[in-house]
């Protein structure tokens, strides 16, 4: 999905502040909630996929506002609502003015997926490009989960490193398909993706399933 | 140890004389609400989370890191294998684990600068670097480092030259990047474990430079540590 979470080459956000020797946690709370994703996450009641598209379906308001453990927790409480292991009304009672969850996954997020996949038919065993390869990124618009970022869709790069085949998160994210495809490492050079007037030396490597590629001369 | 995590430190003040408990922000009483109602669930158990977070805050951290880049700075030969298949050079010094299953290790130079972001979310190379700090979660560096990574580094206090390549390492699929720093000139005398102490997180992130003089970014490394197997996001 086009989300507020997908960030990169956004203007605007100011300085990155930085804190001295912060602590691994600020408060109590934050320990508690990282430590009940691992639980759950140990449970396989959730895959990383679902559950970070259960983080970008946060109102994006929210999303901005709340600090990262705060989105964990949401994206938790509503990936364990949806999968029904949590009572929604039971957990709004617990709290005054109610829980916040992340909004429901579009209605298209499945089938926007399997037009991806349809598109490409990739192989597990035969990865389709090679080390030094030119590639373009597919200029697709899911609605679901994806890990194809925005800021590089409709680009060029050059394929520097062929990984194993890795589930597609895509699919994953709103079904039980495990569909593994190669994934490569592509570098885009800085004056491809910004302008002309980049530092011309400077390049950003994104890592990108076969199915989000496309050949390119 | 309370019980009840959630009456631990933080939640009492003293407001003038007598304890009352200070009533729970909102964000507390959700964490509440949902560790009791998943604890009643049986989903979670409450000393499941107390094993895990107390890991991650003493024994999975940057010092686990800084051991791997100092052995490559000592041992050419574990820094070939450490660039060639991270993850086994890694596993050699007993680090691995969530979010350390498939690791790349990027090399700087006089003439290659590489950092790492996670523009989508937060990945993060935990068994080696523990859990991300604050800025490298935020919109902030997620959203510039990207589009102006010279800006960035600078404003954090690492001016590079023009002559300088950057690469911007964004781990958006299974790959968790480390950067392995430049060993800094008049080190040649140290010992690996005082090497170590040199190395910060965020030279690891490519946020800064290794410099010759630095305190302990943490307590002596203990022996090798292995974190609950879990799959994580």
């Amino acid at each position: 999905m086009n989300g507020i979470h997908d960030l990169g080459g956004m203007d605007g956000f100011g300085r990155v502040v930085v804190e001295a020797a912060e602590p691994v946690f600020h408060q109590p709370w934050e320990r508690r909630v990282f430590g009940m994703l691992a639980a759950v996450a140990f449970t396989r009641l959730t895959s990383a996929h679902g559950y970070r598209h259960a983080v970008e379906r946060m109102d994006p308001e929210h999303y901005l506002r709340a600090p990262y453990y705060e989105r964990m927790m949401t994206g938790l409480a509503t990936l364990l609502v949806e999968r029904g292991k949590l009572d929604r009304a039971t957990l709004d009672a617990r709290v005054p003015g109610g829980f916040p969850l992340a909004q429901p996954a579009h209605p298209n997020a499945t089938s926007d997926a399997e037009e991806i996949v349809a598109d490409t038919r990739t192989s597990e065993a035969s990865p389709r490009f090679r080390v030094g390869d030119t590639v373009r990124v597919r200029d697709v618009q899911p609605r679901g989960h994806t890990r194809c970022p925005r800021y590089v869709r409709g680009h060029r790069g050059v394929v520097v490193r062929i990984d194993r085949p890795f589930t597609l998160p895509d699919l994953a994210a709103h079904t039980d398909r495990d569909h593994r495809e190669p994934t490569y490492g592509v570098r885009f050079s800085a004056t491809e993706l910004w302008s002309a007037s980049a530092a011309t030396r400077d390049a950003v490597y994104v890592d990108l399933w076969e199915s989000y590629l496309e050949a390119t001369r | 140890m309370s019980d009840d995590p959630h009456d631990r430190d933080a939640h009492t003040h003293d407001h003038g004389g007598g304890h009352h408990p200070a009533p729970l922000s909102p964000v507390e009483m959700r964490a509440r609400a949902l560790e009791e109602l998943l604890t009643a669930a049986g989903i979670v158990d409450p000393t499941f989370i107390d094993g895990v977070v107390n890991a991650y805050e003493r024994d999975i951290g940057p010092m686990n890191g800084a051991r791997v880049v100092a052995r490559a700075w000592v041992d050419p030969a574990y820094r070939g294998r450490l660039l060639t298949d991270a993850t086994k050079a890694i596993a050699e010094l007993g680090f691995g684990g969530p979010e350390g299953e498939h690791m790349v290790v990027v090399e700087n130079t006089p003439d290659v600068h590489n950092v790492v972001v996670c523009t989508l979310c937060s990945c993060y190379p935990w068994p080696v670097l523990g859990l991300p700090p604050n800025w490298y979660k935020s919109p902030a560096y997620r959203a510039r480092v990207v589009r102006e990574p010279r800006a960035v580094l600078a404003e954090m206090g690492l001016v590079l030259a023009e002559s300088v390549e950057v690469r911007v390492w964004d781990s958006s699929a299974e790959i968790r990047y480390l950067v392995l720093p430049e060993r800094p000139p008049g080190t040649e005398t140290l010992a690996e474990e005082e090497l170590a102490a040199l190395v910060t997180r965020d030279a690891m992130i490519g946020t800064a430079h290794v410099a010759a003089r630095h305190g302990p970014i943490s307590p002596p490394p203990s022996g090798s540590t292995s974190p609950p197997r879990q799959q994580t996001p």
